[in-house]
């Protein structure tokens, strides 16, 4: 895993939810952030997706299950295609 | 690069958080919010002004949001950039589609919830799914019938202003190039919805179109819109585009919240001409029609457009002061003249001192200034050294400034009235009367050679809107500062047993209009007082006296036996503090600072200056709003 790309995934995390940022770990969840609901959850995807200029499908959306997963599927779209 | 600076910029905020730097804090917070008014960066915002907030004081408002789309996203955008501009929302946002249910029952959450401003944000596509077929027309009555119903529910269970988004064009018409050439297409039906929303506002006190169709024109319709979104979680509005709207509602709430400036103390060298004067002359610096002085004459406009507002201008530079004014008098780039100007510091002080003596000479708080400069030296001086200064940040390129000053939310305004237009005339006279004061040699001559008359009357409909707006602006000489809507002035004087004044005062250099409210309460003997407030246009000239004389006489013949009030104290209404002990009240209650006085009519008689002429216009009670 990309550590400097989970840090910042953890920061927008950390943000989006208005928690402190050393309390955001790679298997934080909806289960452990209580602000992480899903209308949050909307607020999240719209900031990686700011924050890293991609775009997520409804698909992915739901997948988006903790930070580790987050940030693995946001490595996967940031790879330049040749 | 952007990056890095971003987070270096939050980690000063951290160390500032931690080392209680709460002003320092709260400045680079709108820094960061300038620099990336993100989703990401808006959470950040948040969490730290919510500490802030324990500490600096915040204007609060609670906004309440009926609409008919996914808005969630966008509040945290909301309450970051109402935060960096000194406001703190309270926000409830409506179900679903619940807008009407909402508006129509009197006992809905929308009114427990208490809004001091309520939004109205409904789509073309959910209040007229019809539109586009052969029965335009009547679409077009059924919604401007629906508006209108959910409207006057509004002005009849709640006393908060409300803001109306209006119906925005489809970006491609259901009939394609087809809806151009029909008698009644489309977007000819939304626009007739507008225009009938307009009319509807203007019948209703307190209610005020949001543009949103204009608004998302100016971004472009395709780029405003994002189908993903729409089709999956109904969020019609491209994420780039949220921060377009929260600006577009900051516009409104700073009117609402009274976060205003009241004047504009602008900067010279390289701000309204390009070039310095002293080392270029004035044959060598840049104004006029043609680039590069074409960016500064843009700037000169908006400034005028600002003062046509009733924005007051005034000149804080670092020159030469004879040269300065020349340039102004004669050069023939120049839009601004010195009649234009209410206040000139042109000399080689320290801004800060100069920006507290141009609050003093116009008589208005150092919070209700607004200061330009291209120099970011000086701005961040001035935001240093005078914190409720509002520093307006300018772009690096000269080209940008007008579009800067213009984008200015504090000097939005949703009502003119007759006073803003013609404020600046009035400073014109103020000037003259401080020529008289100085030539006089005793200060009752002066009163007397001033010829004051003032003119009391109670509330009309077209009182009510200035009576309200001094409610909201008056901060120095305002015994109570509590502050009303036009709705909340209009109900309270239909009323029974309350009563609302309005003061104009004239004098011989011409009319001040409106500039003092009385508002009070009979119950049984006692006249209590719960509202007294004079503009600072004619604070210190007695007026008050005058007003207090006819209060008493006018209490006692409605059958009072007291009349009473308090004082509550604020940062900013010292000048009033003395008021009721100075005219004979004693002091006969006192709780958490407030003070309570009392008058006893039957035996204290208030006299009214002699150099003040007084008349009551009795005869205006007998309009719509007068109380039985």
């Amino acid at each position: 895993m990309n550590t400097p790309l989970l840090e910042r995934v953890q920061g927008i995390v950390a943000d989006v939810f208005g928690v402190p940022e050393d309390q955001v770990r790679p298997d934080s969840s909806p289960d452990t952030i209580e602000t992480w609901d899903s209308i949050h959850h909307l607020n999240l995807v719209i900031a990686l997706e700011q924050e890293f200029g991609v775009q997520f499908t409804p698909e992915e959306i739901e997948q988006l299950l903790s930070v580790e997963l987050v940030a693995a599927l946001v490595e996967e779209k940031l790879i330049p295609v040749e | 690069m952007t990056h890095m600076s971003h987070q270096e910029l939050r980690k000063q905020i951290k160390e500032q958080l931690e080392q209680k730097q709460w002003r320092g804090a709260n400045s680079l917070l709108a820094e960061l919010w300038r620099m990336q008014p993100t989703a990401a960066t808006a959470g950040f915002v948040v969490s730290s002004c919510e500490v802030l907030k324990r500490h600096l004081a915040f204007t609060p408002c609670r906004l309440a949001i009926l609409r008919s789309f996914t808005l969630e996203p966008v509040l945290p955008i909301l309450r970051a950039a109402a935060f960096v501009s000194g406001i703190e929302l309270n926000v409830h946002l409506g179900e679903f589609n619940s807008y009407a249910q909402e508006m129509l029952n009197p006992s809905s959450v929308l009114y427990r919830f208490a809004p001091d401003v309520a939004m109205l944000a409904v789509r073309t596509c959910d209040i007229a799914p019809d539109l586009a077929s052969d029965e335009n027309r009547q679409a077009v009555q059924r919604v401007l019938a629906n508006f209108r119903s959910w409207i006057h529910a509004f002005r009849k269970n709640s006393q908060a202003s409300l803001l109306v988004h209006t119906l925005e064009a489809p970006i491609v018409p259901d009939r394609g190039i087809f809806d151009a050439q029909s008698e009644f297409g489309q977007a000819e039906a939304v626009r007739q919805i507008n225009t009938g929303l307009r009319a509807i506002a203007a019948e209703n006190t307190g209610v005020f179109l949001v543009d949103y169709d204009a608004l998302v024109a100016r971004y472009g319709r395709v780029r405003w819109h994002d189908e993903r979104k729409w089709l999956t979680v109904r969020m019609p509005i491209a994420a780039d585009c949220h921060i377009h709207l929260v600006e577009e509602w900051m516009r409104f709430l700073h009117p609402l919240t009274g976060r205003i400036s009241k004047a504009l103390v602008t900067d010279l060298d390289n701000t309204l001409w390009g070039g310095v004067l002293g080392e270029d002359g004035s044959e060598g610096i840049q104004v006029g029609l043609e680039y590069p002085g074409a960016a500064y004459r843009a700037l000169q406009q908006a400034m005028l457009d600002l003062y046509r507002r009733g924005i007051v201008l005034a000149i804080s530079s670092k020159n030469n002061k004879a040269d300065a004014v020349r340039v102004l008098e004669e050069h023939e780039g120049m839009l601004l003249r010195p009649a234009h100007i209410a206040a000139m510091r042109i000399n080689w002080d320290d801004k800060a001192q100069s920006l507290r003596e141009i609050a003093q000479e116009l008589n208005i708080g150092l919070e209700s200034l607004a200061f330009l400069d291209d120099s970011p030296v000086e701005r961040a001086r001035i935001r240093q050294e005078l914190p409720e200064v509002t520093v307006i940040e300018l772009p690096s390129d000269p080209l940008g400034y007008a579009n800067a000053l213009r984008s200015c939310a504090v000097f939005e305004r949703l009502t003119l009235s007759r006073e803003d237009r013609e404020r600046n005339v009035y400073y014109i006279q103020q000037r003259q009367r401080q020529e008289l004061e100085q030539s006089v040699t005793s200060v009752e001559d002066f009163y007397r050679s001033l010829k004051q008359e003032a003119e009391i009357a109670p509330a009309r409909p077209e009182t009510v809107a200035r009576i309200a707006q001094l409610t909201r602006k008056t901060n120095q000489f305002n015994l109570t500062t509590r502050r009303y809507t036009d709705q909340q002035i209009a109900e309270l004087a239909a009323t029974a047993g309350w009563n609302i004044y309005s003061v104009q005062v004239k004098d011989r250099f011409g009319d001040n209009g409106i500039v003092g409210v009385v508002i009070t309460r009979l119950q049984g003997e006692v006249c209590e007082i719960d509202t007294f407030l004079l503009s600072c246009r004619v604070i210190g000239r007695t007026v008050e006296t005058a007003i207090f004389a006819w209060l008493a006489q006018e209490s006692r013949s409605r059958g009072a036996n007291i009349l009473q009030g308090w004082f509550v104290p604020t940062s900013k209404n010292a000048p009033a503090r003395e008021f009721y002990r100075a005219h004979d009240c004693k002091l006969v209650a006192s709780e958490d600072g407030r003070t309570l006085w009392a008058l006893d009519l039957r035996e204290s008689e208030i006299k009214c200056p002699e150099w003040i002429r007084l008349t009551f216009r009795k005869e205006y009670a007998l309009s719509e709003y007068a109380a039985s």
